[in-house]
């Protein structure tokens, strides 16, 4: 079979940074989930952190729900941060080099104790506000990206089959009306 | 309250935390940029990421089950992730994905975010807090409607 040169140049538009750090990254993040999951019985996902951390200030019965579990979320936030400074120690830094890595462009990048850093250039007025709807939004709709995404969708659970599809497509038509409103980046 | 756990919880939690960390921050998932050239269809990679995840856990989830019946640390049974459905899931969906599409980040992505250097994704996280805190200080008010529903999935 001869691949069409342009259907790939199409393709290769589509995956400017290739699929491998995709893919790969996305064995990995399946990979803790399912190392916690071994051991423990539990689906973990990432946003119940937030109520669970609130019920160490306030005593609103909707965090209270999570003093059980509020300890070791605590605990696997802790181990995600960790693992994302791994990264930048390892990859980000350049001291771990692959095919299956490819760096990327976007942002910014800063030296601490040879440690290679990076930060974003998205504005702090888009985090914020996105960052309170996230709260609120993952929560009510029972899961996130991790829960209703990774765990959900690994449990073809029909509710987080439905929570994932309303996100993407609510965030693609967010996304693009705010691209489209000249705001960038 | 969790002191009765198996002293092996916490520290496998934190190794597990850790890959998932880094799987996030290999994938380019910790950088919101990256996460809007998804939402705006100039990268495509971001399925690969969030299903090949799903896969790999899903496999883990149909397999346990019929290999052992608890988890050996906590003896919790093995079950799969299963929420009943009501409106709050689109409700909350959309609202998620309002936020997700505005800023380009999610909860664990903006843990990883952290950990890569990222000072500025403190906003999200803080917005994240002041999110989950207002939807909890209302609904601690409103009788809760989503605890009646079955387990129906």
């Amino acid at each position: 079979m001869v691949a069409d040169p342009v259907l790939l140049q199409a393709v290769a538009d589509l995956f400017p940074n290739g699929i491998s750090r995709y893919a790969v990254g996305g064995l990995l993040v399946g990979l803790g989930t399912v190392v916690i999951y071994v051991g423990t019985g539990i689906p973990a996902g990432a946003s119940t952190f937030l109520e669970s951390t609130l019920s160490y200030a306030s005593d609103q019965s909707r965090f209270q729900q999570y003093v059980a579990s509020r300890d070791w979320r605590l605990v696997f936030t802790v181990g995600i941060v960790l693992g994302g400074l791994a990264f930048a120690a390892t990859f980000q830094s350049g001291l771990v080099t692959s095919s299956l890595y490819e760096p990327g462009t976007t942002g910014r990048l800063y030296e601490v104790a040879g440690v290679t850093l990076w930060t974003t250039d998205v504005q702090p007025w888009r985090l914020f506000g996105g960052g309170i709807l996230v709260g609120i939004g993952t929560r009510i709709g029972k899961g996130c990206t991790s829960g209703h995404g990774v765990c959900g969708v690994g449990s073809a659970s029909k509710t987080s089959l439905v929570g994932v599809a309303t996100f993407l497509a609510v965030a693609i038509g967010t996304a693009q009306v705010v691209a489209a409103l000249g705001v960038s980046p | 309250m969790t002191d009765d756990r198996h002293p092996l919880f916490k520290p496998l939690v934190l190794v597990g935390g850790v890959i998932f960390g880094f799987g996030l921050g290999f994938s380019h998932m910790a950088r919101p940029e990256v996460v809007l050239h998804f939402l705006t269809f100039t990268d495509l990679g971001l399925p690969f990421v969030m299903f090949g995840a799903a896969i790999v856990s899903g496999v883990a989830f149909a397999l346990l089950p019929r290999i052992r019946d608890a988890a050996p640390l906590t003896g919790t049974p093995y079950e799969r992730r299963l929420k009943p459905f009501d409106r709050n899931v689109l409700v909350g969906g959309a609202v998620f994905g309002v936020g997700w599409g505005l800023s380009g980040i999610c909860p664990g992505a903006a843990y990883a975010s952290l950990g890569v250097g990222n000072v500025a994704i403190l906003w999200a996280l803080a917005g994240m807090f002041v999110g989950a805190y207002a939807q909890g200080y209302w609904r601690s008010r409103t009788p809760a409607r989503d605890t009646t529903a079955a387990r129906a999935d």
